[in-house]
């Protein structure tokens, strides 16, 4: 059966820690990070990998543009 | 030698935009300047030279039209009188600042306030001094005659693209309204340059370019700022204009320009009749101001009389070149009345010669 | 089947989404979860989709988004407070092949620039414009907005907008709508994925149809302004939703004719 897999990659740095992209994923893929980047913010990143679908909701309400999806279908 | 054609001050300018290769004009009416675009709209400049033109909804928004045109290397240009031309000093500041070539054309009206719709010369210190917020400068022409408003366009524009700078033709309502015979100059085709700085769209074989005069950070600002500074004390030796009448046996000397200039070329050969070798220096410039060359005038002349229709604003201007040297006074009248070449040498008797 | 690793999915030829390369490597300086930056990239990708860099002249407003051309790889001007309208009138009335769009905030747009924003509109200048409405000012420091919402608190109405004394919103985009000369005015926001994607084809739409110069296109988004009405970005947004949507609904005002 075939199945969509997903990932995110964040732009860690450009990352404001605004946490949109968290509800914006139906699928509850992304946390924020108990570390923060150079200028304070906690940046979001994948807590829960296996369920990204590459739906690409967070990265297109992301204010920042510092998410990238990839996407593939596995069988 | 060029058509020649009996124009309206305020028609010169227009027919002079044309012929210049302007390539747009925007403004809104106000007297006594309505005619530059009323001549404009007749003469249907997009069907002769592709040229626009375009009644604003206000001289807030002409202005700003302007500074939108000129920010993409067009010649642009907008004219209005007085309170227009106050209305668009928020725009003017912007325009220097973002360092852009555009003609303006003040036809202006005594004030302050609505004032009145009559000649003066009011609006001189808001000219050469500033008028809108920050230290910028207006490269000023002052015509004195229908063909030299008809002249200046064309060189109102040579000059603001040479320093990438507004400039002002600074006129009033008689040079505006008058119809004198001009000599007008052959027509030249609009530009089809691309400046390299101008925004037209980023093309891969550079980076974009960005029209602003925004800077957040001090010491850039200041940079820019002496910069701009720099590139005033070049016009200032370079761009210096003026004329001298009858100076070379003066022992006095009227300071005057434009319509005034006129009434004391007339005073001048009232005087002379009556025995006073008086001459006229009649700046064309009034920024950059002939100051080098009026402080030389005192080497010669007893003393100085600034005529202008106003309370006296380029008087300072001559106090400051002649650093005290001589004598220097003011006559003028304000309000949109005109003085007569008898008052004037009146004046000069009493002022100058007998003060 | 053995299971897929992440670095077998974060490979080039699987990347479904990125920033535009019309959006510059600046950092935008916006705070964080404001719709500016998300309304910026949506621009950014039609652009990029429809190959417009090298014919597109923007102008940018004084409020939030005044340093919008650090972030835009693409010609722009920096407009006097409200006059990017009168900017852009004559920029495509001299070069009328260009795409030449404005992007302004509620301050800008609905009150210095309300003159010329109607003026350009009602001329039908074929020009986009983009309106972020906030509600607020937010560059200033959260002063009441022409479009700050009755009863709404902002730093000059701090016991919210009373409309007896201070007036009442202005919904220019209804306008704007009723003037001859605009082509296509719609109302947008970026609150939700959902509406994000909605947004950016109205954007689309509003850039396409200047080609056929029919007049102006307007798209209002509404926005949020976390900072200034003192809430979480995510708070904001549902604040948003449960208020500012209410009073400013989403949707098409004008669509052209097929």
């Amino acid at each position: 059966m075939a199945k969509v897999r997903g990932a995110i990659v964040v732009d860690t740095e450009r990352c404001k820690g605004c946490e949109l992209c968290v509800g914006a994923c139906p699928t509850d893929v992304i946390g924020m990070a108990e570390e923060v980047n150079s200028k304070g913010y906690h940046y979001a990143y994948m807590k829960n990998p296996e369920a990204c679908t590459g739906c690409v909701n967070c990265a297109i309400i992301c204010p920042d543009g510092v998410i990238s999806v990839y996407r593939v279908k596995t069988t | 030698m060029g058509e020649l054609r009996l124009m309206k001050g305020n028609e010169a300018v227009a027919e002079a935009a044309i012929r210049a290769g302007a390539d747009g004009y925007f403004g809104y009416p106000i007297t006594p300047q309505s005619e530059v675009m009323e001549y404009l709209m007749a003469e249907k400049p997009h069907e002769r030279t592709g040229m626009v033109v375009l009644q604003a909804e206000s001289e807030l928004a002409a202005i700003n039209m302007v500074y939108g045109g000129a920010a993409c290397g067009k010649k642009v240009m907008t004219s209005s009188s007085s309170p227009g031309i106050s209305l668009m000093q928020e725009g003017i500041s912007y325009i220097a600042g973002a360092e852009l070539p555009c003609l303006l054309v003040n036809v202006v009206r005594g004030g302050p306030g609505l004032g009145t719709i009559q000649p003066a010369q009011s609006d001189y210190f808001q000219s050469v001094k500033g008028g809108g917020h920050g230290d910028y400068r207006l490269i000023t022409l002052a015509p004195a005659s229908v063909q030299e408003m008809s002249d200046f366009v064309r060189l109102g524009f040579e000059l603001a693209f040479k320093y990438r700078n507004p400039a002002m033709i600074l006129s009033d309502g008689a040079i505006g309204q008058m119809m004198e015979k001009v000599e007008l100059f052959d027509p030249v085709p609009r530009s089809k340059e691309i400046l390299p700085w101008a925004t037209t769209g980023k093309t891969p074989d550079r980076e974009r370019n960005i029209i602003t005069s925004l800077d957040l950070d001090p010491k850039r600002q200041e940079d820019f700022n002496l910069k701009l500074q720099k590139k005033y004390r070049e016009i200032e030796e370079k761009e210096v204009r003026f004329e001298k009448i009858q100076c070379d046996d003066a022992e006095y000397l009227f300071v005057a320009y434009g319509t005034s200039s006129r009434v004391v070329q007339k005073a001048v050969q009232l005087a002379r009749s009556r025995g006073i070798r008086v001459g006229l220096f009649r700046p064309i410039t009034l920024w950059p101001f002939p100051s080098k060359e009026i402080f030389a005038m005192t080497e010669q002349v007893k003393g100085i009389l600034s005529v202008e229709m106003s309370a006296g604003q380029m008087v300072e201007d001559i106090r400051l070149a002649v650093k005290g040297k001589i004598k220097v006074d003011y006559y003028g009248r304000m309000g949109g009345i005109i003085p007569t070449p008898d008052e004037v040498v009146e004046m000069l008797e009493k002022k100058i010669i007998g003060g | 089947m053995a299971e897929i690793t992440l670095d077998q999915i974060i490979q080039p030829e699987n990347m479904v989404y990125t920033r535009s390369r019309i959006m510059t490597d600046t950092v935008l300086h916006y705070c964080p979860g404001c719709g500016h930056g998300t309304v910026h990239r949506l621009l950014a990708e039609v652009i990029e989709e429809l190959d417009l860099q090298s014919e597109t002249i923007g102008i940018t407003p004084v409020g939030c988004s005044v340093l919008m051309y650090n972030y835009m790889d693409i010609d722009m001007q920096e407009a006097a407070h409200g006059r990017a309208p009168a900017l852009a009138t004559a920029i495509k009335r001299l070069m009328s092949e260009k795409f030449v769009f404005t992007y302004q905030g509620d301050g800008d747009l609905a009150a210095i620039g309300t003159a010329e924003t109607i003026h350009a509109c009602n001329r039908g200048e074929n020009i986009t414009i983009l309106f972020i409405n906030n509600g607020i000012y937010g560059m200033t420091g959260g002063q009441m907005a022409p479009t700050t919402l009755p009863d709404m608190k902002a730093s000059t109405c701090p016991y919210g907008r009373d409309v007896q004394m201070m007036g009442n919103p202005l919904k220019i985009t209804d306008i704007v709508a009723t003037l001859p000369g605009s082509y296509y005015v719609t109302r947008q926001s970026v609150h939700t994925p959902g509406n994000v994607r909605k947004a950016k084809k109205a954007i689309r739409k509003a850039v396409e149809y200047q080609k056929r110069n029919q007049g102006t296109c307007f798209v209002e988004i509404v926005s949020n302004c976390n900072s200034g009405w003192k809430m979480t970005p995510v708070d904001a947004n549902q604040w948003l939703e449960e208020n500012m949507l209410p009073f400013y609904p989403l949707g098409d005002l004008k669509v052209p004719e097929e």
